[in-house]
């Protein structure tokens, strides 16, 4: 039961970046800017989150600052982060018109090397693993209890951090803004016809740096959630940013759609994790590398098959991709 | 008669709703309205006419703020105002209905409709006014349309209705229909006038674009002509003719009858056997089962309304695409699956739909455009070197004979040409060809008069001179003077077939519509 509770528990936790990436992208795609960035993304946001709570981290020792309260402020400075670098793909998307591709991977190579650097200057020569704190994670003593080892109590607390909360709220809000609002209405029609968009009278590159903005916060926070998850900062986020535009695509450029692609990719990536401990696995533990190579892999080469299989059906943005220009018409 | 007596006329009240006065807009190298004044009254229909290229665009950019004028200003009710960007236009109550609709297409019809002036409650939309209100609108002036329909499965009739919607929600009152009726069946046709008639007579003001002469003298009160960015005049329609309107749009009297013999026609040229071609859109055949002959010495048209499976057809004909069942035989041989040059040495020439896509290489220069069909000849190349000297030679011989211009003579770069020229070197590379059968595809759209004239004038002697020609075709004008038998295609199946001497457009229009179908 106890492993039930943990792939459960763990494919939770992994979908959350997974989500909140691919909705980042969902907004900057319906824009009309592809942001293929998501990784770089992801890796400032997971940097700078993770050196606040660094350095927030004496105060909260000495009891002087709440621990969620200090994560709530990692959080916040990782979406800001996100959402700086963001900035510089719409300006170069939106305003020199500069192909998307290209600008995002140009981010996506810049993200890594800047995070090294970074995190050797401020803690020394070859120092690239950061670890997370102890008291960033929500155990079962924040709500005065003791741990009681059932099921429930696996499920729940195994591994338990401010994102869960966060990720309900950021997917609800996702949800109303892209449906329920004026923004979001004008939003979607800037990535599909941004011609007809400006003809009543909506300014394409305002909302194009707004959808822009939102993928940056998104994607930082989604990379900070990732660190939770792996328990760990290296300067790299092991492809999520692109495994989140998979989800993304796979997902349809839809909200709900992507939630269930985010969970779907989870759980084959903990089923990957986990392999060597689930008993109906083949155990092939005579063949070397399956368990450091092969299982983990499985998300990954699941991704490829499934976007072979769906991608006849998906529907992109018509828009994203190409440049508004405002005297072509 | 159109004049509304609801609101009390002021003294100083000017008698026009919108003036643009002495408007000029340059761009580098050409003054695209050169000293330009449009008076638009109240309740009126103002016809706006005038070949490709007149101005007409330009003007309704600069009322609508997207272009500054080096010149002129704009006044509405006799004040003078500034239009900065679209917004400013909407402020004023101009609204415009645009040729290439303005329409998002996975969006309904009314969240097309209230875009961009979204009724909200701090942000969060609130559909249930807006839609009450397009009902209400939809009801008051006969616009059926769906408002949860979602725009790209709907009509080009009811997408249009949309657009005059949109307008009328904003309570534009000056109201701009830029090219109304190209796409419309004339059923249709006749719908929108009745339509745009019922606004003039509620006091709005309508600014028709158009460069049909038998919609101005059906509809307007009144017609402005421009000619190459020159303002030529402004006439009261009651008081004028067709011919006096077409000599002032181009400058010299036109011949709109194309002269044509009879002739009795020759032995089947192309034989089409139940094509079928499936749709890349849905689940369906695009075309589906169409069957005909071409005989020497007829043009036969394929008529109808785009999007009607007619583009397919001609790719399956002409080998770009593949049909899925049926044949194709060329002078009694089975041409289905030949490859695209074999096809064209069998002796087909083809005019495409799209002649920057199909027709040209467009950085490429004329005399390289015109040898694309027979550089592997060896009066052009041996052993895989070009012969400049044949292909220069080849490409002033056909450049005079056709009459081509262009700056630079052979070397010009396709792209720098006029669509005219462009198309006339096209007509001329698949002409000089000595075809058996010539298929052109809506080989004039988008030319002036002029060059009009000059491709009908080919086409018939082509025609003239015993070979096969099938035109497709969009303008019925075109079709009823040029065809020898027409086809009307509906849903990609041939629903009747009708003789250009008997029928008349409304009938084919019914046809175009799907309203009626012979059994074949």
């Amino acid at each position: 039961m106890n492993i039930l509770a943990d792939i459960i528990s763990a494919t939770v936790l992994f979908a959350i970046p997974l989500l909140l990436v691919a909705l980042g992208g969902m907004f900057s795609e319906r824009s009309g800017i592809i942001n293929i960035a998501l990784d770089g993304i992801m890796i400032i946001g997971a940097l700078l989150g993770c050196h606040t709570l660094k350095w927030l981290d004496p105060a909260v020792t000495a009891g002087n600052l709440g621990s969620q309260v200090a994560v709530m402020i990692a959080i916040l400075v990782a979406g800001v982060a996100g959402i700086a670098l963001s900035l510089l793909l719409a300006f170069s998307a939106i305003n020199l018109r500069a192909d998307q591709t290209i600008g995002g991977t140009a981010l996506n190579m810049f993200a890594p090397a800047f995070s090294i650097v970074l995190t050797w200057a401020i803690l020394g020569q070859g120092q690239t693993t950061m670890t997370l704190p102890t008291w960033v994670r929500i155990v079962q003593n924040n709500f005065g209890k003791e741990a009681s080892g059932t099921f429930g109590d696996m499920l729940v607390f195994k591994s338990l951090y401010a994102t869960h909360f966060l990720c309900i709220i950021l997917f609800a809000a996702a949800v109303i803004l892209l449906y329920k609002t004026k923004f979001g209405l004008r939003l979607r029609a800037c990535g599909e016809h941004p011609q007809a968009a400006d003809s009543v009278g909506i300014n394409v590159y305002k909302m194009r740096y707004a959808g822009v903005m939102i993928s940056g916060f998104l994607g930082g926070i989604g990379g900070m959630s990732f660190v939770f998850a792996v328990g760990g900062f290296q300067s790299e986020v092991a492809g999520y940013g692109f495994l989140a535009l998979a989800v993304m695509i796979f997902g349809n450029w839809k909200p709900w759609s992507i939630l269930g692609a985010a969970f779907f990719f989870s759980f084959f990536r903990v089923i990957g994790n986990y392999a060597s401990s689930i008993p109906f696995m083949p155990k092939l533990s005579n063949v070397e590398g399956v368990t450091t190579y092969l299982w983990p892999s499985i998300p990954y080469v699941v991704t490829v098959i499934l976007l072979i299989l769906t991608s006849k059906r998906s529907r992109a943005p018509k828009a994203e991709g190409i440049p508004y220009d405002k005297g072509q018409r | 008669m159109a004049e509304t007596t609801n609101k009390p006329t002021k003294a100083n009240e000017s008698e026009y709703v919108i003036e643009m006065l002495n408007i000029t807009k340059e761009f580098p190298g050409i003054k695209a309205n050169d000293n330009i004044t449009l008076q638009l009254k109240k309740g009126e229909i103002h016809a706006l006419l005038g070949e490709n290229g007149a101005g007409k665009s330009t003007l309704m950019s600069v009322l609508f703020g997207l272009y500054q004028p080096e010149a002129g200003c704009i006044k509405k009710n006799g004040e003078v105002v500034k239009i900065n960007d679209p917004n400013d236009a909407n402020m004023l109550n101009i609204g415009m209905v645009h040729q290439h609709f303005k329409l998002v297409e996975c969006f309904s019809v009314l969240d097309n409709i209230i875009l961009g002036v979204e009724p909200n409650t701090a942000g969060f939309l609130k559909k249930k006014d807006a839609r009450k209100k397009v009902l209400d609108l939809s009801e008051r002036y006969g616009l059926h349309v769906d408002p949860d329909a979602i725009v790209e499965d709907i009509s080009v009739g009811m997408q249009q209705r949309t657009e005059i919607l949109k307008m009328l929600y904003r309570d534009n009152e000056i109201l701009i229909f830029d090219e109304p009726t190209a796409v419309l069946t004339p059923q249709e046709i006749d719908e929108l006038m009745r339509i745009m008639r019922g606004f003039a007579n509620e006091g709005k003001s309508i600014l028709f674009i158009t460069h049909k002469l038998a919609e101005i003298m059906a509809v307007a009160d009144r017609c402005t002509v421009l000619r190459k960015g020159k303002y030529i005049g402004t006439v009261n329609i009651a008081d004028t003719t067709p011919q006096e309107l077409s000599r002032m749009m181009v400058g010299r009297n036109v011949n709109f009858k194309v002269d044509k013999q009879d002739m009795e026609p020759g032995e089947v040229v192309l034989e089409v056997n139940g094509i079928t071609v499936p749709s890349k859109l849905h689940k369906g055949n695009s075309v589906q089962d169409v069957s005909f002959n071409v005989r020497r010495g007829e043009i036969v048209t394929l008529a109808g309304i785009e999007g009607n499976g007619q583009t397919q057809f001609v790719y399956a004909l002409t080998g770009l695409d593949k049909p899925t069942a049926g044949s194709i035989k060329l002078c009694g041989k089975d041409i289905t699956k030949m490859a695209i040059r074999d096809r064209s040495k069998m002796g087909m020439s083809h005019i495409p739909e799209d002649r920057h896509k199909h027709g040209l290489v467009l950085d490429y220069s004329l005399e390289q455009n015109m040898v694309l069909q027979k550089y592997w000849d060896p009066q052009f190349q041996s052993m895989g070197f070009i012969k400049f000297d044949a292909v220069r030679e080849y490409s002033e011989r056909l450049i005079e004979q056709y009459d081509v211009r262009s700056g630079q003579g052979p070397i010009t770069m396709a792209r720098s040409m006029s669509g005219g020229n462009q198309q006339k070197a096209i007509v001329a590379r698949e002409i000089d060809k000595d075809p058996e059968l010539l298929v052109a595809v809506q080989p004039t759209r988008g030319l002036d008069v002029g060059a009009i004239e000059y491709i009908h004038k080919q086409i018939v002697a082509q025609r003239d001179a015993g070979k096969a020609v099938l035109l497709v075709s969009l303008e019925l004008d075109e079709v009823m003077n040029l065809s020898d038998r027409i086809l009307v295609m509906y849903e990609g199946e041939i629903v009747g077939e009708f003789d250009p001497k008997v029928t008349t457009t409304e009938e084919l229009g019914l046809y175009m519509a799907g309203a009626k179908r012979q059994e074949r």
